[in-house]
């Protein structure tokens, strides 16, 4: 679904990915773990075209749009970029919008998809996400948990293949993470492609299929959430889980 | 008292007059430097692919703004009524203008520039966030800026807008200098003619309605796009 190979990155001196490969298969979820400044956003970032690469290759669901650094035009990586929604630490709703136009706008503006059927998509997924009654409400009137469940409606409403979550719950209060985690496991379990940049590492250990650990801009372990997390093999993986506990 | 009344009652018909000369200017600079003010902020905020080109346009727009920002009004008014006509590039000679044209190009030029450093400062404050989301939802560059950067960029810049439009009211008072028959020339005209300071009331009660207005106007435009 996507695959990403011998990825390289660096912010000027500071070589922040170093030669990252991974391959998705359709309907995985992988969660990926670290200590932060690891990579592990920077890397999420490249995959959907917010953060270009010095140096490899990135392939959606068949299509490059990133060849040894090589970068198509505009358009094509527009195209291609979009089989993927993303769903931001901050929500980033449109403020001047209400929860229903976040939901329906980028799919008229974006997909031309007529308003009509936009709407009905959007009071589907504003169902789903347990926000049918905020439609009409604006973002500053919700809880950050709402918000971030409205953000998760808005991304998945243009149909993405592929959806990638960048520390979703990092900038909720403790007690509001819990929707948003269980709607995330609910989209797990409708076998939807996912990769989850986390902290909760109950959530990986529970929803992931794969768990990857970076360090240092480089993959350091991966495996099956259970055998990483019971077993780590690395130094780095250790001291990184005992870190948690503390 | 009977005095007074009689210099009002003779004074305002002329500047009546005038008024339509001050609002046929503000309103034309109004529609045309708004525009160009933002055209101005995209040059100076250029992202164009060719360095040469994003390099020019926001030298361009860097030098234009400090140009006119950086000169008198009234001088601006000066060297295009009366200073283009002498100019000659190559074979190309700048015409004449007549006053009223002369004074809507300074105008516009004008307040072009401090539109423009409204609307940049109103761009930047928009949260980079905003464009991200957009960019992952696979919105274009244009349409990113018209359907989520603008709309919220209304509402940022309009105080400060409003903020400018009442100064260019009051600042079209400047074309008196060029003989245009604008409420203040034709409120001196009839203090000469009369040998009596009260048109100057009359004046004032003019301008001070015309911001009056223009409050009210931009109040309920605040309250109407501030509704999240």
């Amino acid at each position: 679904m996507i695959k990403a190979e011998n990825i390289y990155k660096s912010f000027g001196k500071l070589s922040v990915l170093n030669g990252i490969s991974i391959e998705v298969r359709p309907g995985e979820v992988i969660a990926i773990i670290g200590r932060s400044g690891s990579g592990k956003s920077t890397f999420l970032r490249c995959l959907n075209h917010l953060e270009t690469v010095d140096k490899g290759t990135i392939s959606i669901d068949g299509e490059t749009f990133v060849s040894n650094g090589k970068y198509l035009g505009d358009n094509d990586i527009r195209r291609i970029c979009m089989k993927t929604g993303m769903v931001f630490q901050s929500f980033n709703l449109f403020p001047h919008m209400t929860i229903l136009k976040n939901v329906t706008e980028p799919q008229e503006t974006v997909n031309k998809i007529p308003h009509e059927e936009a709407v009905k998509t959007a009071r589907e997924l504003l169902k789903k996400v347990g926000l049918s009654e905020k439609e009409n409400a604006y973002p500053s009137q919700l809880s950050g948990g709402q918000k971030q469940r409205v953000a998760i409606a808005r991304a998945l409403a243009m149909k993405p293949e592929v959806m990638l979550f960048d520390e979703p719950t990092s900038a909720l209060d403790p007690e509001l993470t819990g929707g948003v985690l269980s709607t995330m496991k609910d989209l797990a379990k409708e076998h939807l492609t996912m990769i989850v940049v986390t902290h909760e590492m109950g959530f990986a250990r529970e929803v992931a299929d794969r768990v990857i650990f970076l360090s240092d801009g480089k993959i350091c372990e991966q495996g099956k959430p259970a055998e990483l997390f019971e077993n780590p093999q690395t130094e780095e993986l250790k001291t990184f889980l005992s870190s948690l506990l503390k | 008292m009977d005095k007074f009344i009689e210099i009002i009652k003779l004074t305002l018909p002329s500047v009546a007059q005038g008024l339509i000369v001050t609002l046929e200017l503000f309103a034309v600079t109004l529609v045309l430097s708004i525009p160009l003010g933002y055209l101005i902020a995209l040059m100076q905020r250029s992202k164009a692919r060719i360095p040469l080109l994003r390099w020019f346009l926001r030298w361009f727009a860097g030098g234009y703004t400090w140009l006119l920002r950086g000169t008198p009004l009234l001088l601006q008014i000066f060297f295009i009524y009366f200073g283009l006509p002498y100019i000659k590039i190559g074979t190309f000679q700048f015409p004449a203008l007549n006053n009223m044209l002369a004074c809507i190009i300074a105008f516009t030029l004008n307040y072009a520039a401090y539109f423009g450093e409204i609307f940049r400062a109103g761009i930047e404050s928009i949260d980079k966030g905003q464009y991200e989301c957009a960019k992952a939802l696979g919105y274009t560059g244009s349409q990113t800026m018209r359907k989520i950067i603008i709309p919220q960029m209304v509402r940022l810049v309009l105080p400060p807008v409003s903020n400018e439009t009442i100064t260019l009211v009051k600042d079209t008072a400047l074309v008196s200098v060029v003989a245009l028959n604008d409420i203040m020339r034709e409120t001196q005209l009839k203090v000469s003619a009369l040998s009596n300071v009260s048109p100057f009331i009359v004046a004032a009660v003019f301008y001070l309605v015309l911001t009056l207005v223009l409050t009210i106007i931009f109040n309920r435009l605040e309250k109407k796009l501030c509704n999240y």
